[in-house]
């Protein structure tokens, strides 16, 4: 009985599933994401993971992401994978790619850049070496990835 | 180049090319003209030094400027947003230069403007007109500006001037040692550049002891407008004091640069010796923004 419920949950006729999340970093996604609509969506945390130890996971009926999701979503876990799903079939698979260039969802953490005074989209450019950063184009902080936060 | 913004964004050929023409204008080399030509000097925070300089630079051309000081005379007041009032502003004018307590101001006056846009500081983000004036005083009285060891001491946690100078000198080579109260250190993502490029540097907590073997020793003021708390203030005031005594085992051609205004960080008694450069420092400032303004209006 125990197998045939994990099935049922796997199965998603259309959607998008985002397999590989850093662990612990399932709630930022989700936020990222803005998951308030009538879209069933799975979650599952802590999974045992041979790519990357231990894994988070979500699967969303019925949603594809924008390129700015998908951005912002590489620069919490960029070892994610992400997987299109249409009639139960696998489309795409591919891995996220942390982008260099990111504009609008990042908040800038100082309160005195030009993007927290004014209507403006905040623009930051990301070095992904072994500690992933992102620089502000306007105040010219630097601050770690990990530690930004992110809106869409 | 269209704007002159960051110091991040100069070449090191664009910074001696400035640093030449800066020369040929004081030599009288070359003669810019900038009759009929308008500067709209806007500053939203209070400058009488960089203000006067770039308006002296401007008439010392025959140029114009118009002026707009503090935020009072302005129209933010009444609700208007800051690319409105920089879009009026360009309407009248054929060059902004900008001070603003923002950081990332003039980046953006940049992107709403056509006309070419001067950083005049920029909270404590930069200051670019000041580095490259310290950087003309540097290669006026070393002769270069490669492989150089520079002491910066005071407030490097704060000071923008400080900033964009370790940036622009890290591109030639030079060696720093920082001299601050802990408080007051060389923020991490300046010292996270400067390891990225291979630049030494090192951190001292007194300006005694530590400047005999510099080429530069770059002071800066504790500056108590930059304290939330007085008391904080009161505590590294004074801590940092450069006087004649000190001066004894320097190098013949060490010179000793401040950004101005000096409160009470260099004695007066340095003031008459040959290592005191303050002044003409303040001096070729008028020369390098007439270098800027000269070439980000196509005249030389």
């Amino acid at each position: 009985m125990a197998q045939k419920k994990i099935i049922k949950v796997n199965a998603i006729k259309h959607g998008t599933v985002i397999d590989h999340i850093t662990a612990g970093k399932i709630l930022k996604v989700i936020d990222i994401l803005n998951l308030t609509g009538d879209n069933s969506v799975m979650v599952g945390m802590n999974l045992a993971s041979n790519k990357i130890g231990k894994k988070d996971i979500i699967k969303i009926e019925n949603r594809e992401l924008s390129k700015q999701e998908v951005n912002s979503i590489a620069l919490i876990a960029p070892s994610a994978t992400l997987i299109i799903i249409k009639d139960f079939e696998v489309v795409q698979k591919s891995s996220l790619d942390m982008p260099e260039y990111i504009e609008e969802h990042i908040i800038c953490p100082n309160p005195k850049c030009i993007t927290n005074s004014e209507e403006i989209p905040s623009k930051y450019y990301i070095h992904n070496s072994k500690i992933a950063t992102a620089r502000c184009l306007y105040c010219e902080k630097k601050y770690l990835v990990e530690d930004l936060k992110i809106k869409i | 180049m269209k704007n002159l913004i960051s110091m991040r964004d100069l070449s090191k050929e664009d910074i001696l090319h400035l640093m030449d023409v800066a020369a040929k204008i004081e030599k009288g080399e070359i003669v810019p003209n900038m009759q009929r030509k308008l500067a709209a000097l806007l500053f939203f925070e209070p400058s009488t030094r960089t203000m006067f300089s770039f308006d002296t630079a401007m008439k010392r051309m025959n140029g114009d400027t118009i002026i707009m000081s503090g935020t009072g005379n302005t129209s933010a007041k009444k609700g208007e947003t800051f690319a409105d009032t920089l879009q009026t502003i360009a309407q009248y004018s054929d060059i902004i230069i900008m001070r603003s307590p923002i950081e990332g101001s003039a980046r953006y006056a940049a992107e709403v403007v056509d006309l070419p846009v001067v950083n005049a500081g920029d909270g404590a983000n930069q200051h670019p007109t000041q580095a490259l004036l310290d950087m003309y005083s540097i290669i006026k009285t070393q002769g270069k500006l490669d492989n150089l060891k520079i002491g910066l001491a005071g407030d490097l946690r704060f000071g923008r001037t400080v900033h964009s100078l370790a940036q622009a000198m890290a591109v030639f080579g030079a060696e720093f040692k920082f001299i601050s109260p802990s408080f007051l250190q060389m923020p991490e993502y300046i010292k996270d550049d400067l390891t990225e490029q291979n630049i030494k540097f090192e951190e001292f907590k007194e300006m005694e002891g530590n400047i005999d073997d510099l080429d530069i020793l770059y002071v800066t003021r504790i500056q108590k407008e930059r304290f939330a708390d007085p008391e904080d203030y009161e505590k590294v005031k004074g801590s940092y004091v450069l006087n004649k005594t000190m001066l004894g085992n320097v190098k013949k051609s060490f010179k000793v640069l401040h950004p101005l205004p000096r409160v009470d960080e260099i004695h007066t008694d340095v003031d008459d010796t040959e290592y005191a450069y303050y002044f003409p420092q303040a001096k070729n400032g008028v020369y390098t923004r007439q270098a800027i303004i000269s070439i980000l209006l196509g005249e030389v």
